[in-house]
């Protein structure tokens, strides 16, 4: 989502030598969560609804819910997690030198940055994509019909290429009015000066909630980009990638099994589901395989409930954000979300 | 000489006059309403702007003050209160003053920071006022000791171990003393050779036969002005002494030591503070071995003090240049060697000449310790980015950073009053 050359040169530099000392290191990295009785999982300083400290200081959110996940997974408590606040510029370096364990900040899957700065991406919990808000008195219907606006775009992102390619290939120009951050936006495209507002839509939804009068700005149909979220670990240790990734699995499964936290403890006597008692450890000794325990994936679901609670809880209609699950919806029910078999 | 009351030739008075109130306008408000406001033309004219400018203000920022709202847990109940008027939602600051001063540290040991505040403003009481007894001078030497265990917790006796490498150093450098360049270099080494080595075990054993300790508080969960405050204090602290050393490096006769302060000085100068900041964050990360765990905040503090030591060693240095050769020719004639003569007859002339620039520079440190922001660390700045990304209060802008600003405000202006307070006390000059 947000990338600057910068970033991603002092990160690939990073990457290297984070290789060289995890390389010696030895103990993996499952053992010294184990030692320190503590997840270390980087987030971001505070994306509405993604992750943000409460007014008793308790991180909230859709991301900090998947490292408490983690953390009832492997320490049996899903509150033996310490967040480490990261930047958009510190968040790969922390990551690579094993200063986090696990990234979970809405950052955006991409080829360069699971190749070549030597990360493991555990999967998507959110499909976003890039959108574009506009004032209904402007009485456009369509980002086609842009031709010429000024936009607010927040500066050295992927954004701000996302949109000069969109522009270009439709043959429109446009007049970009840089920002530095979502609540600056805010501020300059209430004050009038810009059109048009471009972020994920997840971030659009979020800025709309908070006007004074949502009711006269909408966001226009079109996506113009793939933004996959998700959790990401470093390279050289793949059993801590396998449960990362598998833990998400999970949560996923849960919620096409329809297990939820409401019902999980009555399911996990035992079932006539061979998989779901698979999921639950009543069956087979799944967790064993990556140095966890039979109920792994219990705690996993307890902590927060399944995808779907989740989804509901943080970011879903009932919020202020209000988000419809849309792309990030089950499988089953026409989205992407699909956890491989529990065998 | 006739006496006037015996006089009678008639044009001639025989009492006074009684005194008359001066014409109304050449006394009182309005003489000074006329010579301050309304003095000529252009003077007329500002008065008139300037008059309407505040009218405009007040016109347009009171109402925003006078109806704001205090009383509302979000955004949203705010705005329900108001009804359409546009003013302030100040429930933000009602519901998270807590975090924008301590960022996540456990509110039951909100106490802890309080008192190490409290206790600083005693520490530096004698140090900025001569009023206050010179006895107080043995606490605030103590006092950095004292905040670091209050503040992080743990043991108490690392604090207490950490202070005894000063008594080591002072005891080396008496035992040494006859031979002054052995006695300086071992006063330096050996305490840091202990605290190196010896800090650890020492503390941990006695810990362990007498706990006597409170409950540990990782940095991570330091936040707000309290972070701004422990950043900026002990960069101010700490630059002085390292900044006059680099300022009296950079004047010596020695060419190594020349050189090693010229290099520091114009290396950190050339790099912004960012850069720094970025080097304690990340690269520091590569260079200590794995599993090494050393405290972002001290990271960050040490470069702080660096950059602004750099500044302050700049500083000072001008002070050194504005003092007449003379001066320092007259140390000589009195026979005092190069310390005494830089600490009895250099140095107190330089540093009040310096003074505002010294606090310029510690206004702007301070000011500066809000780019921590950048690497994660949740400064005020990085909180009021935190606060709005909960959803209650999405969308606040204004009130969160008028509060940081009045917060910022009282300290810096209370620092450059201090300054001008100093400059009065110790003017001497013949003007």
């Amino acid at each position: 989502m947000k990338a600057t050359l910068f970033v991603g040169t002092l990160a690939a530099a990073a990457a290297v030598a984070g290789m060289a000392s995890a390389a010696s290191h030895g103990a993996s990295v499952l053992d010294q969560i184990k030692a320190r009785g503590e997840l270390n999982c980087g987030v971001s300083t505070g994306v509405n609804g993604f992750s943000a400290p409460d007014s008793a200081g308790e991180w909230q959110g859709f991301d900090v819910a998947v490292c408490r996940a983690v953390a009832a997974a492997v320490l049996g408590d899903p509150k033996k997690v310490k967040f480490v606040t990261t930047t958009g510029q510190t968040r790969f370096t922390a990551l690579a030198s094993g200063e986090i364990d696990m990234l979970a900040r809405n950052t955006t899957w991409t080829f360069s940055r699971d190749v070549d700065l030597k990360f493991t991406f555990a999967g998507v919990n959110y499909y976003d994509g890039q959108g574009f808000m506009v004032n209904k008195a402007l009485g456009v219907s369509s980002a086609k019909e842009l031709d010429g606006a000024t936009v607010c775009i927040q500066t050295g992102t992927t954004t701000e290429l996302n949109l000069a390619d969109y522009f270009k290939s439709n043959n429109m120009s446009y007049e970009p009015v840089p920002i530095e951050t979502n609540a600056e936006a805010q501020q300059q495209y209430l004050a009038g000066a810009c059109d048009v507002y471009t972020t994920d839509a997840s971030g659009l939804a979020a800025t709309r909630a908070t006007f004074a009068d949502p009711e006269n700005h909408i966001v226009l149909p079109e996506i113009i980009s793939k933004e996959p979220l998700g959790p990401l670990v470093a390279h050289g240790d793949d059993q801590w990638a396998d449960i990362v990734r598998w833990t998400m699995n999970a949560l996923v499964a849960a919620e096409e099994m329809g297990v939820t936290s409401a019902n999980i403890e009555e399911l996990s006597k035992g079932t006539n589901n061979p998989e779901m008692n698979r999921l639950l450890g009543t069956e087979g000794d799944l967790g064993a395989m990556f140095g966890l325990d039979a109920a792994w994936a219990k705690r996993a679901i307890m902590a927060g409930g399944n995808y779907g609670e989740i989804f509901a809880t943080n970011i879903g209609e009932s919020t202020p954000i209000g988000l419809a699950r849309g792309l990030n919806s089950q499988w089953t029910q026409g989205g992407l979300m699909y956890a491989p078999p529990f065998r | 000489m006739a006496n006037p009351s015996k006089n009678n030739i008639a044009y001639v008075r025989t009492t006074m006059l009684t005194e008359q109130a001066p014409p109304i306008t050449a006394a009182g408000p309005v003489l000074w309403i006329r010579t301050n406001l309304f003095s000529g033309p252009f003077n007329t004219i500002a008065t008139l702007v300037g008059l309407y400018c505040v009218y405009w203000l007040v016109g347009h920022i009171g109402p925003w003050f006078l109806y704001s709202v205090w009383n509302a847990n979000s955004l949203a109940e705010c705005r329900e209160i108001l009804n359409g008027v546009n003013a302030a939602c100040f429930g933000v600051i009602k519901d998270r003053w807590h975090q924008l001063l301590f960022g996540f540290y456990p509110p039951e040991a909100y106490w802890r920071p309080t008192l190490a505040f409290v206790l600083m403003i005693v520490a530096m009481a004698p140090i900025l006022f001569e009023s206050v007894p010179r006895k107080v001078l043995w606490f605030s030497a103590i006092f950095p000791a004292l905040a670091f265990w209050l503040l992080w917790g743990g043991t108490i006796w690392f604090s207490v171990v950490g202070m005894l490498g000063f008594g080591i150093g002072y005891a080396v450098y008496r035992a040494l003393v006859k031979n002054m360049l052995l006695a300086t270099i071992a006063a330096v080494l050996v305490p840091i050779l202990f605290w190196l080595f010896l800090l650890g075990p020492i503390s941990g054993a006695l810990s362990e036969a007498l706990p006597i300790g409170i409950r540990k508080i990782d940095s991570d969960e330091f936040g707000g002005f309290m972070i701004s405050i422990i950043i900026g204090v002990t960069g101010i602290a700490l630059s002085l002494p390292i900044g006059v050393l680099l300022a009296l490096g950079r004047k010596s006769d020695l060419l190594l030591v020349k050189w090693i302060c010229v290099g520091f000085i114009e290396f950190i100068r050339g790099v912004p503070l960012i850069t720094l900041l970025f080097t304690a964050s990340l690269l520091l990360n590569y260079f200590l071995p794995p599993g090494t765990n050393f405290d972002i905040v001290l990271r960050v503090v040490i470069m702080v003090t660096l950059f602004a030591a750099a500044y302050m060693a700049e500083v000072i240095r001008g002070g050194l240049a504005a003092l007449p050769q003379g001066q320092y020719e007259a140390a000589d004639a009195l026979g005092l060697d190069y310390w005494k003569a830089h600490r009895l007859i250099i140095m107190p002339q330089a540093l009040k000449i310096s003074i505002p620039g010294i606090v310029n520079t510690f206004i702007g440190l301070f000011k500066d310790t809000t780019l921590v922001v950048f690497i994660g660390i949740l400064d005020p700045i990085g909180l009021s980015n935190a606060i709005r990304a909960d959803s209650n209060w999405n969308g606040i802008y204004w009130e969160l950073f008028g509060f940081i600003a009045l917060c910022f405000f009282i300290f810096c202006f209370s620092m450059s009053r201090y300054s001008q307070y100093l400059e009065n006390k110790l003017k001497t000059d013949h003007r």
